[in-house]
């Protein structure tokens, strides 16, 4: 393939860490109670459907999607409806609302109704994917039936199935491809259908030989015809726009989407997902999460969704001491989090324990690494002086919004600028700008 | 269960890489010393105690301009640095008390006056050179021949000035710039031993190839044009020096690579005109100084294009 619009810049190469990387995933205890917020998902927090005191199976539907960019809710152990807690989001650490189930102990799952029709109907498959709640599971949470329902007349010619996993210590999506490929496979299949795309094609790293086997012989054995193409190991590969920009030189502009181009990106896990749902009835209950960093054996652990951190943490073997930093998600882009009791949601791909010591910040002293390492050609320096300066309408001038806050910039700050922050201070002030405000 | 232990908020990315700025300044001090050393070994002892005021002087003058303007002293190993670029662009006959006061400027007016490392506008090490090239001008240009050479200090002249007489071949003088057997400030000497100090620099990507060697052959070129022997221009004078430990200081050079190469033929054309025509020696000093002073303007002009932006209208991205 040629690729000829690669660039030489716009990446780092961060450790690894990918200690739990020959972990097989292992089913985690059922926890004793579950807490899953509403807003799991970008778009509306779902509508509550339950009541304290209900009792609800394994995959009973307790809430339900407010509008078309919004996302059914399933219960993820059986048990008991508990009142609604408030707590803070482990995505965006604002207050929200969560449902609580206590569990029974006897985890009864709900009968599901796998699809016999085949070929499926468009209707059908977008329907069963909105029933089962699925959302992006790669991070963004997206509602997947949103995603897939194209309008008529648009034409979308590429699938790529996202198994770059860049961010260091996480080898969840690692570990579904190896041990699950052909539910991905599956999964692709039902959503190049869906999408009558000329061009399926699996990216992974090529620190992943495994997964790249595992997808290949999927493939073979299901009789998929998709490429499975083998990225360079470098962070960020696995973002969007710069997933498409590698594999296809398409620059996707500020404001426009992949579908735009004519391209989706799905993540593997949402793919297996898909399979999940249509082929078997599946809602979306549970994931592989990575549990690693500053804990005893480092795991990857198949859990309900909402099951609290700490549940996760001891079935590792506990926290090593000294670890004061719990994270959802990778270093370089997880959200810390407040709580050890924080529950995991559908797109938690992995909870990582920290240690490290944070440095001063000191003046920028100019070295315009920050200018190389950003993989959307921009100039993070410059949006900190203008943030500093308060000049948001230049900030905006600068395409600030097109950031997508991978954090490769101040990975490599010498001056330890902790960038992304006052790009986040930027972005909040761009938009206010927008809306009228000041 | 863990609710004993408390947990720390921190934005992303939670962990961050080997880079600081003292590494990088170490790395640069490790890489001057290879010109440091050769002038010790070209100039004598002298030039250990010229060290030794240069960098005592820049780091007392860091910390009292700090203490001044109440903020917290760190050694972070730019005033290390300049001390030493400073002694190294000197000729070897200075007197102590001079360096002392250049390093006063460098550090107390050039940079701490301005806000510290980060936000001068003129690299400190040439910007003293400039102040005591002025005040001074006899000092600043009585050169000495290198010990390895003549057993004495002999009073010579630079190639690039006017009074300077060579007898040998000019292959043999092309060799001996190279070397460091002729004349000269006390770390530009040797063209070969920058050479590894900057190769150094490339080899651990502190800095970039494009500043020193589109400098190093605008310089080549333009003085080729000029009807110079272009082989002398850039193995005589602070040239290689200038190009690859002045000309590519972070903080008064350009941002982006095409800044940068503004920045580096702006600087090589205007070495070649300061000593082609105008009256003090210093073309590269001055010129970097001047390119110093237009970094502003040319970081406005010379942004990088983001993602998905069309560099003009009509070019197409989805």
């Amino acid at each position: 393939m040629k690729r000829s619009h690669v660039r030489k810049f716009g990446y780092i190469h961060p450790p690894t860490s990918k200690f739990a990387a020959d972990q097989v995933s292992k089913l985690a205890p059922i926890p004793e109670r579950v807490v899953l917020p509403l807003a799991q998902h970008i778009g509306k927090p779902a509508r509550l459907l339950v009541e304290p005191g209900d009792e609800v199976r394994v995959g009973e539907r307790i809430a339900e999607a407010d509008g078309f960019i919004s996302a059914h809710l399933h219960a993820s152990i059986s048990g008991v409806v508990q009142p609604l807690v408030t707590l803070l989001s482990p995505t965006s650490g604002m207050p929200v609302q969560g449902v609580v189930i206590e569990s029974d102990g006897k985890d009864q799952w709900l009968e599901f109704v796998p699809d016999v029709d085949e070929p499926f109907s468009r209707k059908d498959v977008i329907g069963r994917i909105q029933d089962a709640g699925i959302v992006g599971l790669g991070g963004a949470a997206f509602p997947t039936h949103a995603k897939v329902d194209r309008p008529e007349g648009e034409r979308i010619h590429t699938l790529l199935i996202n198994g770059a996993e860049c961010e260091p210590f996480i080898t969840s999506d690692d570990r579904l491809m190896i041990e699950d490929s052909a539910r991905i496979v599956q999964g692709a299949r039902i959503l190049a259908e869906l999408l009558q795309v000329d061009r399926i094609a699996f990216c992974v790293e090529e620190n992943k030989p495994l997964a790249i086997a595992a997808m290949r012989t999927a493939c073979d054995e299901l009789g998929l015809n998709a490429e499975v193409v083998s990225l360079p190991s470098r962070y960020p590969m696995g973002a969007e726009k710069t997933l498409i920009h590698y594999m296809l030189g398409i620059e996707i502009s500020p404001g426009s989407f992949p579908t735009d181009v004519g391209v989706v990106v799905q993540n593997i896990a949402t793919a297996a997902a898909i399979a999940d749902a249509v082929l078997r009835g599946q809602p979306m209950i549970q994931r592989v999460v990575t549990v690693a960093g500053s804990v005893r054996s480092p795991s990857n652990l198949i859990a309900r969704v909402g099951t609290p951190a700490c549940a996760l943490i001891a079935a590792c073997g506990g926290a090593l001491p000294g670890s004061d930093r719990l994270l959802f998600g990778g270093p370089m882009m997880g959200i810390a989090q407040a709580s050890w009791n924080a529950p995991t949601l559908k797109s938690t791909n992995c909870i990582l324990l920290l240690d490290a010591p944070q440095r001063i910040e000191r003046n920028c002293i100019r070295c315009a690494r920050c200018i190389e390492r950003c993989p959307m050609g921009l100039m993070p320096q410059r949006f900190v002086e203008l943030v500093k300066a308060d000049q948001t309408d230049e900030l905006d001038a600068c395409h600030l919004l097109n950031c997508v806050e991978c954090g490769a910039c101040a990975y490599d700050c010498p001056a330890a600028i902790p960038i992304v922050s006052y790009i986040k201070i930027g972005k909040a002030r761009v938009r206010s700008l927008a809306r009228g405000g000041k | 269960m863990k609710g004993n232990q408390k947990l720390t908020l921190s934005t992303a990315p939670h962990f961050l890489g080997r880079q600081s700025i003292r590494r990088d300044m170490v790395l640069v001090t490790l890489a001057l010393a290879f010109p440091t050393g050769g002038a010790i070994a070209f100039f004598g002892l002298r030039v250990v105690w010229m060290l030794a005021t240069g960098i005592i002087a820049s780091l007392l003058t860091e910390w009292c301009a700090k203490k001044l303007r109440r903020k917290p002293f760190f050694m972070d190993g730019s005033a290390l640095v300049t001390g030493i670029l400073l002694v190294l662009v000197l000729p070897p006959t200075v007197p102590l008390w001079m360096i002392a006061l250049g390093a006063v400027f460098s550090i107390g007016i050039v940079k701490e006056a301005f806000g510290g490392l980060g936000a001068n506008i003129f690299n400190p090490a040439l910007a003293g050179r400039a102040f005591l090239t002025v005040s001074f001008a006899g000092a600043m240009t009585h050169w000495v021949a290198p010990l390895s050479t003549t057993a004495s200090a002999v009073t010579t002249a630079t190639p690039l000035a006017d009074g300077f007489v060579w007898t040998a071949s000019t292959s043999a003088l092309y060799k001996a710039l190279f070397l460091g057997s002729v004349g000269g400030s006390i770390g530009e000497t040797s063209a070969l031993l920058i050479l590894v100090g900057g190769a150094m620099l490339l080899a651990f990507r502190v800095i970039r190839w494009h500043v020193p060697f589109i400098y190093i052959g605008t310089v080549f070129i333009g003085s080729w044009v000029l009807g110079h022997d272009p082989m002398i221009q850039i193995l005589a004078g602070g040239l290689m020096l200038g190009a690859f430990f002045m000309a590519t200081d972070y903080v008064t050079s350009p941002l982006t690579t095409k800044g940068r190469v503004v920045f580096a033929v702006g600087a090589g054309t205007l070495t070649v005109l300061i000593r082609s025509f105008a009256s003090m020696p210093g073309g590269v000093n001055y010129s970097i100084l001047l390119m110093n002073a237009l970094t502003p303007l040319i970081d406005r002009y010379t942004r990088t294009r983001p993602l998905g932006i069309p560099r003009r209208q009509g070019k197409k991205v989805a």
